[in-house]
């Protein structure tokens, strides 16, 4: 434009509409070049909708959808919603429980209704199934027929479970993942002492991730320094060597580490060939092998980023130091220590949260009391499909990154790596 | 002009794709589904390839995993990848109540009577019978157990025990070594004392128990000496012995799984279904097979045909005499009605 200015007294200056069309022209091509990119970002959007926020989503609505009742016991849901819990409710309501019974029965949805109720009152499942079986001899008086098929129905605490459910969505399942129980009043309470076992789960698994990341910094530092300070030959070595376990799969490395460290292994063979110990160590089915292998596991994710940030620390830094007066550690404390901070973040939050998620480490070398949040999301998501719990864990693992990440960016500043 | 072309090729891509998927589901070869790994060679070896050739017919394999989340998954998406498949108990007894899977017409594959009891459901056929029993290294132990009774003495039997990290099975394990007849343990543990009765009693050797997840670590325990007895599947043991490490089985109240074969309710292929069934409950066919994979077999006359040396290993006759049968309806009414809430129970016990 600059340069059409300049050039202006030679030439007829563009009439108003030529302007216009001009303007005209560059728009579209502006337009044409952003949706060229846009295409070309295309794959890029739709692989992150497709693989990540779409699993997500589904995760958040299953912890807390509880269509099972409303949509397959229509008439119990609409027959209870004006019940207030205190006595048995009235023969309408036993009518529609006939009914739903009967139609659930014959349409084979009744189980899946069952087996939710039977989350949280055992028993409910069999009560349900047999009130279908005979769901097509019960005549009026309806409370009478179905008293007299299961007396069960006697009882206020499945009538109370029933009118807890008639809501399409419920806390029950993020309650229950952190030892809490909902009642059909929708007041909280604790869960019955044998019966918690989620929170201490959770604590389990932020502590073994804690240990398992300090252990990391305190034998990945000085390898991560060691390189960056090495000569290129030695170093392209080391970073070899540091690598060489991502060309093993982790089942394979776990299953390695079952072999070295069990009563007969190498580790206790050795030690007791040497006379060091005369009884082998107990070293795997408890928490140390635990904490040995996941070290071993993710010590690379800890070293590379410590190298990468280390590598570009000049060493004049630290001489400089050095020549003003500090001691090694002075110097190693306020000069270099600093400058490895958003390296050290970048690893920390890495092996932490890679360290949250494990399941078969700790299930293959753990004992009863070191498996960790994933053993029990595996155990709801596959086995049982009750995905509405295994939704409500992850949703609390999840959580917990959530909170780290903050934490992190604090720590990293300005030159560490932001995902947003 | 380069993104026109581009996306006339996605979409080209996409009816491909399309068509290809469609045509697909109407025309896929018959599919069976199993555990894979090595016991599944073995079910191609005496089952799939011969059944494929009698019929003149591709049989295509695939994965099962176990557990429900892949039923749930194709009741969800209304699909039905595979025609017939190999499941466990409560999957059985859920799928067959969902009407996911077909209930049998005996009439299609043999008289009931021709199978041993735990072999025959609605909806299923048997396909092994696996025995889970106390075995031992006798290398390691200084007398040998006789009862189950034994397995919770720790001054008898001192040393580290393998358990299944399950509670079904290993339950009523624990109150049949306690005393309960076989015939009265779901009675008993249907009470809250007798539930508390089971934990109390594997309480009593808690800080020596160590959890198997898989069917081929106990094995590997009693080899390397982890452990000196163990809970363990006798199909496991066989195969260990034909290495030759001789570790001994206890047969008395052995707890015994029967896999079944169901057939998919929806599947387009009921009639090779019920054909495959049928081939497979040949006693001779069945025989053959415990010769790789030493599980016991649901057809009465197999064991005519099994060498005696095999039959020693095998969940069969006098062996399951007094067994524990987990698919009985006892077992599986009281598994679907607590599982949930005794899983919990069971998880929190054992972190403790």
């Amino acid at each position: 434009m600059a340069n059409q200015a300049a050039s202006g007294e030679a030439l007829p200056a563009p009439g108003g509409a030529q302007r216009l069309a001009l303007k005209l022209n560059l728009r579209r091509a502006e337009r044409r070049r952003k949706l060229r990119a846009y295409a070309l970002i295309a794959p890029l959007f739709l692989f992150l909708g497709a693989f990540f926020l779409v699993p997500l989503g589904s995760v958040l609505y299953f912890s807390v959808a509880n269509p099972e009742v409303v949509e397959l016991l229509p008439r119990v849901s609409a027959a209870l919603r004006g019940w207030d819990g205190q006595a048995l409710p009235d023969e309408a309501a036993f009518a529609a429980l006939a009914e739903d019974a009967r139609v659930g029965y014959d349409d084979k949805t009744l189980p899946k209704v069952a087996l939710r109720l039977n989350y949280e009152v055992g028993g409910f499942r069999s009560l349900l199934m047999r009130t279908g079986r005979g769901a097509e001899r019960y005549r009026a008086p309806y409370k009478q027929a179905l008293l007299e098929r299961d007396e069960r129905w006697g009882e206020l605490i499945y009538w109370r479970t029933l009118k807890g459910n008639t809501s399409a969505f419920t806390l029950h399942y993020l309650l229950q993942a952190v030892d809490l129980d909902l009642q059909w009043d929708n007041s909280i309470r604790l869960a019955p002492p044998d019966q918690r076992l989620y929170i201490e789960n959770l604590l389990r698994t932020l502590w073994i991730a804690l240990v398992v990341t300090l252990a990391c910094i305190l034998l990945g530092y000085p390898v991560a320094f060691l390189i960056a300070t090495a000569e290129p030959r030695w170093a392209q070595l080391l970073i070899l060597l540091v690598l060489l376990p991502f060309w093993t799969s982790l089942l394979v490395r776990t299953a390695a580490w079952v072999i070295v460290l069990q009563k007969g292994g190498i580790v206790n063979h050795t030690l007791m060939a040497v006379g060091l110990i005369d009884e082998p160590l107990a070293l795997i089915f408890n928490r140390t092998g635990v904490y040995i292998a996941m070290v071993h596991i993710l010590l690379p994710f800890m070293i590379l980023p410590l190298y990468s940030v280390m590598k570009g620390i000049p060493p004049e830094h630290t001489r400089a130091a050095a020549s003003l007066g500090a001691r090694p550690w002075a110097a190693f404390l306020t000069v270099y220590l600093p400058q490895t901070m958003p390296g050290l973040a970048a690893g920390c939050l890495l092996v932490y949260v890679i360290a949250l998620g494990f399941y078969v480490t700790p299930a293959l070398i753990g004992g009863g009391s070191d498996q960790m949040l994933a053993y029990l999301i595996a155990e709801f998501a596959t086995n049982t499909a009750n995905w509405g719990l295994a939704g409500a864990l992850a949703v609390l693992l999840l959580a917990c990154i959530a909170v780290l990440y903050p934490i992190y960016q604090r720590f990293a500043g300005a030159g560490g790596m932001r995902l947003g | 002009m380069l993104l026109k072309q581009g996306w006339a090729l996605v979409a080209l891509a996409t009816a491909v794709a399309g068509v290809t998927i469609a045509g697909g589901v109407q025309a896929r070869d018959f599919t069976i589904a199993s555990w894979g790994g090595g016991y599944q060679d073995s079910q191609r070896k005496h089952f799939f390839k011969p059944f494929a050739d009698a019929k003149g017919i591709r049989v295509l394999e695939d994965t099962y995993l176990g557990g429900w989340a892949q039923f749930k998954a194709m009741q969800e998406t209304n699909n039905r990848p595979w025609d017939v498949v190999q499941v466990e108990t409560s999957e059985l007894i859920r799928g067959c109540e969902e009407g996911l899977f077909l209930k049998l017409d005996w009439s299609r594959i043999g008289p009931k009577d021709d199978f041993i009891a735990p072999a025959v459901a609605d909806c299923g056929l048997g396909v092994v019978v696996v025995s889970q029993l106390v075995a031992w290294n006798p290398k390691l132990t200084k007398a040998e157990p006789k009862a189950l009774a034994d397995f919770f003495d720790l001054q008898k039997i001192p040393g580290k025990r393998g358990l299944r990290s399950d509670p079904k099975g290993t339950l009523e394990f624990a109150l049949m070594a306690d005393g309960v007849d076989v015939k009265d343990v779901y009675k008993v543990m249907s009470t809250k004392e007798g539930l508390d009765r089971a934990f109390a009693k594997l309480d009593t050797i808690k800080p020596q128990i160590q959890w198997w997840e898989a069917g081929a670590q106990p094995p590997e325990w009693l080899i390397s000496g982890d452990v000196v007895m163990s809970t363990a599947y006798n199909g496991r043991i066989a195969n260990a012995n034909k290495e030759g490490h001789g570790l001994k089985m206890m047969w008395t109240n052995n707890v015994l799984y029967v896999d079944k074969w169901v057939i998919f309710a929806d599947s387009a292929n009921v009639d090779l279904g019920y054909e495959f069934l049928k081939f497979f409950a040949d006693p001779k066919r069945e025989a053959a097979f415990t010769e790789d994979y030493t599980y016991g077999q649901p057809h009465k006359d197999a064991v005519k045909y099994i060498k005696p040396a095999v039959l020693e290993a095998l969940p069969a006759g006098e062996h399951i005499a007094d067994a524990l049968d987990t698919g009985g309806s006892e077992s599986v009414e009281f598994w679907l009605d607590h599982s949930d809430e005794i899983f919990e129970r069971w998880t929190a016990w054992k972190a403790r």
